[in-house]
């Protein structure tokens, strides 16, 4: 699985992964269109959060900070705009959540399934601490910390992250 | 002149897009606007894969339906082959009836009881892509003459009200979420206080005295008191009461199935329902177009528009 990954930082040589044409648009748009559309008939869908873990793949994947954040923002724009939050509050979660995932794609392997599974779960405690912290203080709305929902909803995604990376993978160019 | 190595570039990237979003946030809450052009054009782009694909669920449980009808049908056609009974088939095609017909069947009921009330039936086509917020979107809009702060119903009970109307589609908050609320008052005992959502299942009662009378179990009703509900249209049901020093804190279970919506009513208007239904007649505006079930499903047009 990690035959595709080189690194070495003393050369600055990072081996980036690319995909066929319209893939990223795709999947974005297929993530945003999935979330708001399985919690209609599977209330357990709510769980998830399908656009962080784009977010999140394609940072580790890009492997470009500044590629990597910009997607972040879009997403996280698009994700406020099927929300009733204001526009900006996943925006920000996920522009820093893409940075960080680009930045530590460009240093570790984040090709084994063990790897992505912490990743995704550290990832997405932040992305929910990011929101929380925006609620509070720019919002001055009350938001609880830390729920079992979010344990749940954080393994399940993580769980989930791991197969979904495993099949957009499928999708790099070789 | 040196250039900016590349790891500090995406820094101030990072701090200018993060710091542009802030700024963005700001002017939301100092104008109290949420951005309604970028979530207009962003609906219009997700709501026709939300329409389609509501559309193909609807078409795959149907072939289900069928199909599962058609297989217990030929199973019982033996036993009834043996049995000789006829009456074993017709209880047989009246089970294979399909759900939607009767939940069509009893929004159409609800729908003439409620004659003074123009309404309109919705189909449920999205929700929120934030898993803390309770929306959801439906497939009427701005064209149907479905306005912000309009009330949203089921016959079981209240489901929300409208926060955002686009041409084709609308968002509804639905009672579960923070930010919602609706007057209520205990069916028995006419004890008012506000019911608003928890982002649980259950909702909250507020402002119920700690003297008064109340028991689980007891039926909770609309008020009338936010003038988008008509009074007395079910609420919920009493499911949790604890005492308190000032107040009681009371716990509503949801008449509406809220987690599993597929077809709403849309009260079509911005009046108070509930002045207006005591009164003696209902006013012009206030009448159903005449539409058989099948118009029903696709959404009679109200008679005249809303202000």
């Amino acid at each position: 699985m990690n035959d595709t990954f080189d690194l070495r930082i003393g050369e600055s040589h990072i081996e980036v992964h690319k995909f066929h044409g319209g893939t990223i648009l795709l999947s974005v748009l297929f993530a945003l269109i999935l979330q708001s559309f399985l919690p209609v008939y599977i209330s357990k869908a709510g769980y998830l959060d399908l656009p962080l873990l784009i977010t999140i793949y394609f940072g580790l994947s890009r492997r470009n900070p500044s590629t990597g954040l910009l997607l972040g923002t879009i997403i996280g724009l698009l994700q406020d705009s099927l929300s009733k939050t204001p526009l900006g509050l996943f925006g920000i979660a996920k522009t820093i959540i893409g940075y960080l995932a680009s930045s530590i794609g460009a240093r570790l392997d984040t090709e084994h399934p063990a790897a992505r599974f912490a990743l995704t779960a550290g990832f997405f405690v932040l992305h929910q601490g990011i929101v929380v912290l925006i609620q509070k203080l720019l919002l001055a709305q009350p938001q609880t910390w830390f729920t079992m929902r979010l344990l749940s909803a954080c393994l399940i995604n993580s769980i989930l992250g791991v197969f979904l990376y495993y099949a957009l993978d499928r999708l790099r160019k070789t | 002149m040196m250039a900016m190595p590349s790891r500090h570039r995406s820094l101030f990237l990072l701090t200018g897009v993060v710091l542009l979003q802030i700024l963005l946030l700001a002017v939301q809450i100092k104008r109290d606007s949420q951005g309604r052009l970028i979530r207009v054009w962003t609906v219009s782009a997700v709501s026709p894969f939300e329409r389609s694909g509501a559309w193909g669920v609807g078409k795959i449980r149907d072939t289900w339906r069928h199909y599962f009808a058609l297989s217990d049908t030929a199973r019982e056609n033996e036993d009834l082959r043996r049995e000789n009974g006829q009456l074993k088939l017709e209880v047989m095609q009246l089970q294979s009836k399909s759900a939607e017909a009767d939940r069509l069947a009893a929004l159409l009921s609800f729908k003439q009881k409620q004659a003074k009330v123009p309404m309109i039936v919705a189909r449920v086509i999205g929700s929120s892509a934030d898993a803390n917020s309770a929306v959801i979107y439906l497939d009427q809009g701005q064209r149907e003459g479905i306005r912000k702060n309009m009330g949203v119903i089921t016959p079981e009970g209240v489901v929300g009200k409208v926060i955002e109307s686009f041409r084709d589609t609308s968002q509804v908050l639905l009672l579960t979420d923070r930010d919602s609320g609706v007057g209520a008052m205990i069916a028995d005992s006419r004890i008012h206080g506000p019911v608003g959502g928890m982002g649980e299942p259950l909702l909250d009662m507020k402002y119920v005295g700690a003297d008064d009378d109340v028991k689980i179990g007891d039926r909770v009703v609309t008020s009338g008191m936010d003038r988008i509900f008509p009074k007395d249209l079910p609420i919920g049901t009493i499911s949790q009461v604890k005492a308190g020093t000032t107040f009681k804190q009371l716990r509503v279970r949801p008449s509406a199935s809220l987690e599993k919506l597929e077809e709403v009513i849309v009260l079509l208007t911005t009046d108070p329902l509930a002045m207006k239904s005591d009164s003696t007649a209902p006013a012009s505006n206030a009448t159903i177009p005449s539409s058989g079930p099948n118009q029903l499903a696709s959404g009679a047009k109200p008679t005249e528009k809303q202000p």
